[in-house]
């Protein structure tokens, strides 16, 4: 799906592709020759949640500009674009985050599906809707509590009291974030005495915990070593059999890696959508060409 | 190099004068006020003893004390706490993650601001009218106690909000993404994240409520009292529970029983007001120093 016609740049071969990716550096050699080469995935999952001509307004300033995709449920969907682009502002809007400062407009719709809800209702009950949805922020940001009380403060919120259940869950949400090891004997301990990629993967444990719907991952990994980092996307993409990916990085390699459908967004538009496959090796902008092989952005 | 090193020695000469002036001015404040305390102990330390505390005012300055006074001093605290730090804490969590913020929410923020800076006997005729005659409390401890509420009420608000608004914006965020509603966020993180700010608000505040003495001198305190107020269980002359009697009491308090001691005649009565001042000062003190060591044991607990 392309969103601006913009004329379609010369398209190279196929088989170029992966040629293509390599030139940008390489993270981690090995996982770029397998795996960027994704099989595209099968052609109309269910859509989980479709944005539906929506924008965004901080108070006057205009964020995102009449923006339309899907997000397909049990795929990954990556939103790229430059600093500043809006992945952010798309992103919080799943949540309804902007409600919490005044002045902020949502226009437009993002519809929730099974329900047909729509997220950005005014009648709609953003606290039910959080409890379907959770976040993973672009910087870490835990409680100043123990390591354990993090994880199991959702859980609370989701009424879960008993004291077995919530050890299970939290050990659990714990060793799918790559972080069970590293804290098993101080779950007890402050969670700032954690390291900065520590404090992420606690983060993503505490929203693992909740079983969402929907997951949002705002660059979960950019604090992250490539151990941990590989740890994390293989954990995503074993997630998105039960939940519904969006993931916002910055990093092409992963992006390529691990999600089924790329979104492409440039000053608060979006450019182009479609098969990840497709997006990176056979772009129908010049903007997201030139992105997606690092030429600009 | 861009930079002469002429420039440098300039600002570092800079730098030294203003470390020289600040020291002269915190010296200089240091030592007028320990002059003061110096003069205060010198007239008065002598004179607090056993007798000095348990005795009521009398009209030999030898027998007197300052029994009714610190006994009322407490309470009125009391009640003040009672009633300020709650109705403060909770306007200033509403005020912050609550209310809308409109224009109302603005008057209101200014004006609140506008009552801190309010002079302290304009509540006591605000007090007298309303507490005293139109509630009808009397010159009681009640009214006293409310007085003073008013008068802290506007700090407690303006120190909950300060407080809050250190909470890094990510914290907050992250509870309402979990799913937390506004009440759950205050009370599980906003709350305890910002007490130690909190506290020290509502410290400093009794600290200067409990020399204020305009605004109960305005609604009638009384300056001779020879009784304690009803305790709240008494064995004599009948066994009697009454836990709130006392509030009815008409009270003094500890500056009040200095300023009368300072109008009168006679060196020994003046010994008696710099003891007097020296207990208030002592109490002023203890209380900040409680809150200093209340913040510091909390912020230890918490840090971002
Ligand atoms: N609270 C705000 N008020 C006004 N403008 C904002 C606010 N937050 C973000 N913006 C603007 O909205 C635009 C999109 O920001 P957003 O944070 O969504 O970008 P992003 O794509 O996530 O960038 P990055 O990759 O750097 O995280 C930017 O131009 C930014 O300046
Ligand atoms: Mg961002």
């Amino acid at each position: 799906m392309v969103t601006s016609a913009a004329p379609r740049h010369a398209a190279p071969p196929v088989h170029a592709g992966p040629a293509r990716m390599t030139a940008t550096p390489p993270p981690i050699p090995t996982l770029l020759d397998s795996d960027v080469v994704r099989p595209a995935p099968p052609a109309s999952r269910a859509i989980k949640a479709q944005v539906e001509n929506f924008s965004f307004f901080y108070s006057t300033v205009q964020a995102l500009a009449d923006v339309s995709l899907p997000f397909r449920e049990r795929a990954i969907t990556a939103l790229i674009g430059p600093s500043g682009c809006g992945k952010t502002t798309l992103l919080r809007c799943f949540n309804r985050m902007h409600d919490l400062y005044p002045g902020n407009r949502y226009v437009g719709r993002i519809l929730l599906h099974p329900d047909n809800l729509n997220i950005v209702a005014r009648e709609v009950d953003p606290i039910s809707l959080r409890m379907r949805i959770s976040m993973v922020f672009q910087k870490p940001n835990p409680f100043p509590k123990s390591i354990f009380e993090n994880v199991a403060y959702g859980l609370r919120l989701r009424g879960i009291r008993s004291r077995s259940e919530l050890e299970g869950r939290i050990q659990v949400a714990l060793e799918d974030a790559a972080l069970w090891g590293e804290v098993k004997d101080r779950l007890r301990k402050p969670a700032y005495d954690l390291s900065g990629g520590q404090q992420q993967r606690l983060c993503i444990a505490r929203a693992l915990a909740n079983e969402p719907e929907v997951l949002l991952l705002d660059e979960p990994t950019s604090a992250l070593d490539p151990i941990a980092t590989s740890r994390i996307e293989d954990l995503i993409v074993e997630l998105k059999e039960r939940v519904t990916i969006a993931i916002v990085t910055h990093n092409m390699q992963q992006a390529a890696r691990i999600s089924d459908y790329t979104a492409f967004m440039y000053l608060g538009k979006l450019i182009e959508y479609g098969a990840t496959a497709e997006v990176f090796q056979n772009p129908k902008c010049k903007e997201t060409e030139d992105y997606v092989t690092g030429r600009f952005g | 190099m861009i930079v002469t090193d002429r420039f440098i020695a300039r600002t570092r000469l800079q730098d030294r004068a203003f470390s020289v002036l600040g020291a002269t001015l915190t010296v200089g404040a240091m030592l007028f006020l320990g002059i003061l305390l110096f003069d205060l102990a010198r007239d008065g330390l002598s004179r607090i003893d056993w007798q000095f505390l348990t005795s009521f005012p009398s009209r030999r300055p030898g027998m007197a004390g300052v029994l009714s006074a610190w006994v009322g001093s407490l309470l009125i605290m009391l009640v003040t706490a009672v009633t300020a730090i709650p109705l403060g804490i909770a306007a200033g969590v509403y005020l912050e993650e609550y209310a809308r913020k409109n224009w109302f929410a603005t008057a209101i923020e200014i004006n609140i601001t506008n009552l801190a800076g309010v002079p302290s006997i304009i509540f006591g005729l605000m007090a007298l009218g309303l507490f005293v005659f139109r509630f009808n409390f009397g010159q009681s401890i009640l009214a006293g106690g409310l007085t003073l509420g008013c008068l802290i009420l506007p700090i407690v608000i303006v120190s909950t909000r300060e407080a809050l608004r250190t909470i890094p914006r990510g914290m907050r965020e992250a509870a309402y993404a979990l799913g937390a509603t506004r009440w759950q966020v205050a009370r599980h993180h906003l709350l305890p994240y910002s007490l130690p700010g909190i506290a020290t608000g509502v410290i400093i505040a009794i600290s200067r409520a409990i020399g204020e003495t305009a605004p109960l001198i305005t609604i009638g305190a009384l300056t001779f009292i020879a009784f304690l107020p009803p305790a709240p269980v008494t064995l004599d002359p009948e066994f009697a529970v009454q836990p709130l009697k006392w509030v009815w009491s008409p009270f003094t308090v500890l500056p009040i029983q200095m300023f009368n001691w300072v109008s009168r005649p006679g060196d020994d009565f003046l010994r008696n007001a710099a003891a007097t001042g020296i207990i208030l000062i002592g109490l002023t003190l203890t209380m900040n120093a409680v809150a200093v060591v209340l913040r510091y044991r909390m912020r230890r607990r918490i840090k971002w």
